[in-house]
């Protein structure tokens, strides 16, 4: 399998940048090895996955008003299968954090992250989820939300705009379509 | 005034009164309680709404002002400052029995600077754990992360209240439930879609009926007002936008307002017109989105998608002016940072009539809805007292018969020379807060239409130094944003600092209000009054 191979509807290849993690991540998948059969199974399963990420919204400021800007009208990210926002973490797929955390709402978001099913992906977005932003030197403010859950997709701006986001959560799709959980043999 | 300043000094012989920018009164820690009574059973003006309340740490001792006003005439302002009279344990008596808006005030100048409140039937803490280590707003705070570490661990909810009672002359300190013992209690929040924001709702219900609410906020407290303290004034300006987003320019109109009236600031015209009409532009946008977040909590999804369809016509605008969308970095002190480009006018000459067959629009297929209106008339009523006593401004104090517009009553910038109609209706329901923002939405749409042919040339900004320094002295600012009335004070002792900062958030005292106008009402109906105060939590959390 190769990086390039991996086809992300409304987005051309050549377009992503910041590809090592990725490729690093192909590298560790193919050196344990991985089996044909189940491997195209695979595939077949993470284009469906991928095509149908359900967000957990997790916003707690600014950035959410952003987010429901790229859900609604004008940029509508339901086009890429993110449609349905689920307000239960039993139902999500993947996480999306915006806004800042503090010590107070720290328990909450481990909470909520430990109640969803797995496979589960965390999107942060916002300078303040992803480093504390213009707070980090507060009393009360949570330093990165990274030091509480795992993150697997980083998107920068205060607050970013719609197509910053969308980007992310192409991102996330290409890290979806290149996991295997039956061919690995690994696993 | 002279009729007020004899009656506070009837009341309180040695009461100290200094006529600065407001008309200044310090008495002390126990004839305060006397003296607010006093001033608010004045019955040819009485100062009924208490605008702000402020904890100050003073240096040598801890204080409060409280700003004061009349529901009469919300122009008319004394300030009342105080000082506890033990640094140690600091007590002041609470206000709470004249403001209802006081309660939550209180608590967070007892979370913040550990000022405690006797007769205060309520005093956790309002933003912090109640295990936090020292008090934040205080100047010998210990800023160790090792005292506060962030903890992941999930706590036990205890409500029970520490207070601080008067019997018979003496002071005791005991503890109260906030529910009673067989109540059964559920959470609305704190990470619930619908209540706007992070705010936690402990609910106790009686079937599907709300018996009693009680509010636990700070799980997005910043700390905005320490944080400020260490910062430069034009340093300062950019977390503004980050209280209210929805009303983002408007609240960095109102702290530059401050600036430039206490370092005493010439704004030239030009600024004073983009200004308005990026305020009115945001105005929209911020009633267009409470609008569309009202009927999704309605459960009309579709009318969200328009909401937002319409709102994105003016953050293009936005995008096109200073490149940002939601938090657009507009003003700075002295004027504005980017000046409008060549097709402005005409984008906003465009956007006019759009907007208006638009509000036609939602009228036709929304505001007369029997299932929203079933949804929203009679429900979640309240009162001209009781909107007075909590404070509640903006269209939520306007949809109750309160004349609560500070673009009205104190005219700032160029709205003294504008012509607009302050939307007042009197049900005061879900129902009149929802019609009061469409129609201030068309308010809005005739204050740009008067200005965007007017904008004079000239400078966009006035020269300011380089590093500004305000006079030593106390300095007040009220502005209308879409929620209600932002209040900005600043306490400067001459350095390029403030020593001291505060916001008043509007959304605070719609916050406030909540437990008592869901009281007896539908759980389901919870959801759709929230939406119809439109509060906004960063903007309490701060």
């Amino acid at each position: 399998m190769e990086l390039k191979n991996v086809k992300i509807k409304g987005i051309a290849n050549e377009d992503f940048n910041d590809n090592e993690y990725l490729e690093d991540y192909i590298k560790q998948i193919e050196a344990s090895g991985v089996n044909l059969v189940f491997g195209k199974l695979d595939e077949l399963i993470n284009w469906g996955r991928s095509n149908s990420l359900w967000p957990l919204i997790y916003a707690t400021s600014c950035c959410g008003i952003e987010f429901m800007a790229t859900a609604a009208a004008h940029n509508d990210f339901s086009r890429f299968g993110y449609e349905v926002t689920r307000n239960s973490p039993r139902q999500a797929d993947m996480m999306i954090v915006c806004g800042t955390l503090v010590h107070k709402m720290a328990p909450l978001i481990k909470r909520v992250y430990d109640q969803m099913a797995e496979p589960k992906y965390v999107v942060v977005m916002g300078a303040c989820a992803i480093s504390g932003g213009p707070f980090i030197n507060s009393y009360h403010v949570v330093p990165g939300i990274d030091t509480i859950i795992p993150v697997d997709v980083y998107v920068p701006g205060c607050p970013p705009r719609p197509e910053s986001l969308l980007y992310g959560l192409m991102q996330l799709q290409r890290k979806v379509k290149l996991e295997k959980f039956l061919g690995n043999k690994q696993r | 005034m002279e009729k007020i300043k004899k009656l506070i000094l009837d009341t309180v012989k040695d009461a100290v009164i200094e006529e600065k920018q407001i008309l200044t009164v310090t008495v002390s820690w126990d004839k305060l309680h006397l003296l607010a009574k006093t001033l608010k059973d004045n019955a040819e003006l009485p100062f009924d709404f208490l605008v702000m309340l402020t904890g100050v740490d003073r240096g040598e001792t801890l204080g409060v002002n409280y700003l004061i006003s009349s529901s009469t005439d919300i122009s008319v302002e004394v300030i009342l400052k105080t000082d506890a009279a033990d640094r140690e344990n600091p007590l002041i008596y609470t206000v709470t029995d004249l403001y209802e808006t006081a309660h939550l005030n209180e608590r967070e100048a007892f979370a913040l600077l550990g000022i405690r409140f006797i007769n205060n039937p309520d005093m956790r803490r309002f933003f912090l754990n109640s295990d936090w280590t020292g008090f934040p707003l205080r100047k010998d705070y210990d800023p160790n992360p090792e005292l506060n570490p962030v903890s992941i661990e999930s706590k036990e909810i205890i409500d029970i209240t520490p207070r601080i009672m008067e019997v018979d002359g003496k002071l005791v300190e005991d503890t109260a439930n906030i529910f009673e013992a067989d109540d059964y209690i559920i959470n609305i929040g704190p990470q619930h879609p619908s209540t706007h924001g992070v705010m936690h709702f402990r609910t106790a219900l009686d079937g599907e009926i709300i018996k009693k609410i009680d509010v636990h906020s700070g799980y997005i407290h910043r700390g905005i007002e320490k944080l400020s303290e260490n910062l430069t004034y034009p340093q300062i300006l950019h977390f503004t936008d980050r209280l209210d987003y929805l009303s983002a320019n408007i609240n960095r109109h109102g702290l530059c307002m401050c600036v430039e009236k206490a370092g005493e600031i010439e704004v030239p015209e030009r600024a004073q017109y983009i200004r308005v009409i990026m305020d009115e532009l945001q105005r929209i946008s911020s009633h267009l989105l409470a609008w569309a977040a009202m009927t999704n909590d309605l459960g009309a999804t579709t009318a969200f998608i328009y909401g937002m369809r319409e709102r994105e016509h003016i953050l293009e605008i936005f995008d096109k002016t200073c490149g940002g969308r939601l938090i657009i970095n507009q003003n700075v002190i002295g004027g504005v940072m980017f000046d409008i480009y060549n097709e402005f006018q005409q984008d906003v000459k465009a956007f006019i009539p759009y907007m208006r067959e638009k509000l036609k629009e939602y009228d036709r297929f929304f505001s007369h809805n029997v299932i929203a209106l079933g949804r929203m008339i009679g429900i979640g009523n309240m009162t001209k007292e009781e909107t007075i006593s909590y404070a509640v401004t903006g269209p939520a104090g306007r949809a109750s018969g309160w004349s609560c517009d500070i673009r009205k009553h104190q005219p700032y910038s160029i709205y003294g020379q504008v012509d607009f109609k302050e939307v007042i209706r009197t049900e005061g329901d879900s129902y009149a807060r929802y019609l009061n923002r469409l129609d201030e939405i068309e308010e809005s749409l005739h204050i740009i239409e008067q200005l965007i042919d007017n904008i004079p040339a000239g400078e966009i900004c006035a020269k300011t130094k380089a590093i500004i320094k305000l006079p030593v002295g106390e300095f007040y600012q009220r502005i209308e944003t879409a929620k209600g009335e932002f209040g900005v004070f600043i306490e400067s002792r001459g350095e390029k600092q403030p020593w001291r900062l505060k916001f008043r958030s509007p959304s605070m005292a719609l916050v406030s209000i909540m437990p008592l106008i869901c009281k007896d009402e539908k759980l389901s109906d919870f959801i759709g009054i929230g939406g119809s105060m439109d509060y906004v939590i960063p903007d309490i959390d701060r």
